[in-house]
């Protein structure tokens, strides 16, 4: 049996529900615009913002470092959703959709995670401070979401692969809340800054490029989970596609 | 009422089979008593190397040492526990027994955590021969015991679950399990602080975060067991 055309989406698309390819009209713009908001970001957070009177220049990072860690919080959010909707409905489509968003989470968590220490370096000394409850929790997310994927890559049909996932992504989600409790009570305080925004301490060419950061952010991720939503689906066409040319060779030899 | 009052005891009477089954085969093989027991006392042979069996840093190591010691039992143990029910297709005959999934979950997360209860109870006074540890306060430390290890056993038994059946599952566990139990390290080894007299903390108040991580998991075991039955 002939595997031929695997790479041509003209000749695929013929097994295909939908279109062979992860691009659309929408997420070219959608991109173009994010790529494009990135660079408005990095020109008002390195050449426009004013340094801080104490921090100096080391505030800059909070327009990476802020948004990705809320987008991965969001994206986990997302995983933590869908495997309960796989749970309860055994949709197909929420639990790619937990995946693609495991997949931004852990991307997103190791962003936060290194932001986080390069701007601990100068501020506390230190690259990782124990005392620092949201950046132990999101390590240990991070770890949680590793697992995640760990599991997804460990094989089987489909369906035991998302229920297993799911079961991981919804303990994980009511668990990563215990930890976060516990590291609090453990470290008994925080160092970590208090939300500048909250306090209304920024200025507001900062808070402008802040919001910014995040609304191009929350472009980014959609842009990646609508892409790797569209890569897990033609994954599963792809998988059944195979039978279905082994059942028309059947077919042909069979001459019916 | 009644009915409800049936149904309980008839999911305490399931528990209770399925943990009995566990540990029987556990007697039998001599699993816990000939690996998973030596296994954590060489665990605290090696921490004492690992720190230069210096007595002050060993002493105020102890409570976070003990614990650790637990984390990696609960590994083997739940491996075991996996492990029983994938061979000649036990979980399957688990499943069309007709058991509610709670239960199965209930009673194989029950007979691990009494085979964790036996590593502590054979860690504690290890601990005092080799590092030196004064149990100051035994109430406190056999609460804190109990929490901790059903904890241990909920969260454990029910990521084994993930991985039954499949052939990476005993590199995957620990992945999935060890971040997962984080709050329980942590809070047990407070309450051992405080047990063992090593700081002036509050143990008892640990001992309720154990007591909600554990009744959030044995929660989540009994409502996701089901599916995860199904898939093994």
């Amino acid at each position: 049996m002939s595997r031929a055309g695997t790479g041509d989406p003209k000749r695929l698309a013929g097994y295909l529900d939908g279109p062979a390819r992860t691009g659309s009209r929408f997420t070219f713009w959608l991109g173009a615009a994010t790529l494009a908001g990135f660079a408005g970001v990095a020109a008002l957070g390195l050449l426009v913002v004013p340094a801080d009177d104490v921090q100096g220049d080391t505030v800059r990072i909070i327009f990476v470092h802020v948004p990705s860690a809320l987008g991965a919080y969001a994206a986990f959010g997302l995983t933590a959703l869908g495997s309960v909707m796989w749970l309860w409905r055994r949709s197909e489509w929420w639990d790619i959709t937990a995946h693609a968003g495991a997949e931004v989470a852990v991307l997103l968590c190791g962003l936060t995670l290194v932001t986080g220490m390069l701007w601990g370096r100068p501020t506390w000394g230190t690259y990782w401070e124990w005392g620092d409850v949201r950046l132990v929790t999101t390590l240990i997310l991070f770890l949680v979401m590793v697992g995640y994927l760990s599991v997804r890559a460990l094989g089987g049909t489909a369906g035991s692969v998302a229920t297993r996932a799911a079961v991981v992504g919804l303990v994980g989600a009511v668990n990563i809340g215990i930890v976060n409790r516990s590291v609090n009570w453990w470290a008994n305080r925080t160092l970590h800054q208090q939300s500048s925004l909250t306090e209304g301490r920024l200025e507001d060419l900062t808070l402008l490029t802040l919001v910014l950061a995040f609304v191009v952010a929350a472009m980014a991720i959609w842009w990646m989970v609508m892409h790797r939503f569209r890569i897990g689906w033609l994954e599963r066409q792809l998988a059944d596609r195979d039978i279905h040319q082994a059942v028309r060779a059947r077919r042909a030899e069979a001459g019916r | 009422m009644g009915l409800m009052w049936r149904d309980l005891r008839l999911l305490a009477g399931d528990i209770g089979l399925i943990a009995a089954k566990d540990l029987r085969i556990e007697w039998r093989a001599r699993t816990t008593l000939g690996q998973v027991l030596p296994f954590a006392l060489l665990v605290l042979v090696l921490f004492g190397f690992a720190l230069n069996a210096n007595r002050p840093t060993l002493e105020l190591a102890t409570p976070g040492l003990l614990w650790m010691t637990v984390l990696f039992a609960t590994v083997v143990a739940v491996q075991r526990s996996v492990a029983v029910e994938s061979i000649d297709g036990a979980g399957r005959m688990l499943l069309l027994s007709g058991m509610a999934p709670a239960a199965a979950f209930g009673g194989k997360a029950l007979a691990v955590a009494v085979q964790l209860l036996a590593v502590v109870a054979v860690l504690l006074p290890g601990v005092v021969l080799l590092y030196g540890a004064e149990i100051e306060s035994l109430p406190l430390a056999v609460v804190a015991s109990l929490a901790a290890t059903a904890g241990l056993a909920a969260a454990g038994s029910l990521l084994g679950a993930v991985v039954a059946g499949v052939r990476a599952h005993q590199t995957v566990l620990p992945i999935l399990l060890l971040p997962v139990v984080a709050p329980v390290l942590i809070a047990a080894t407070r309450a051992f602080e405080d047990a063992l007299g090593k700081a002036a903390v509050n143990g008892w108040s640990w001992v309720g975060l154990l007591a909600g991580f554990t009744v959030v998991n044995v929660a989540l075991g009994a409502v996701a067991y089901g599916p995860l039955m199904e898939e093994a």
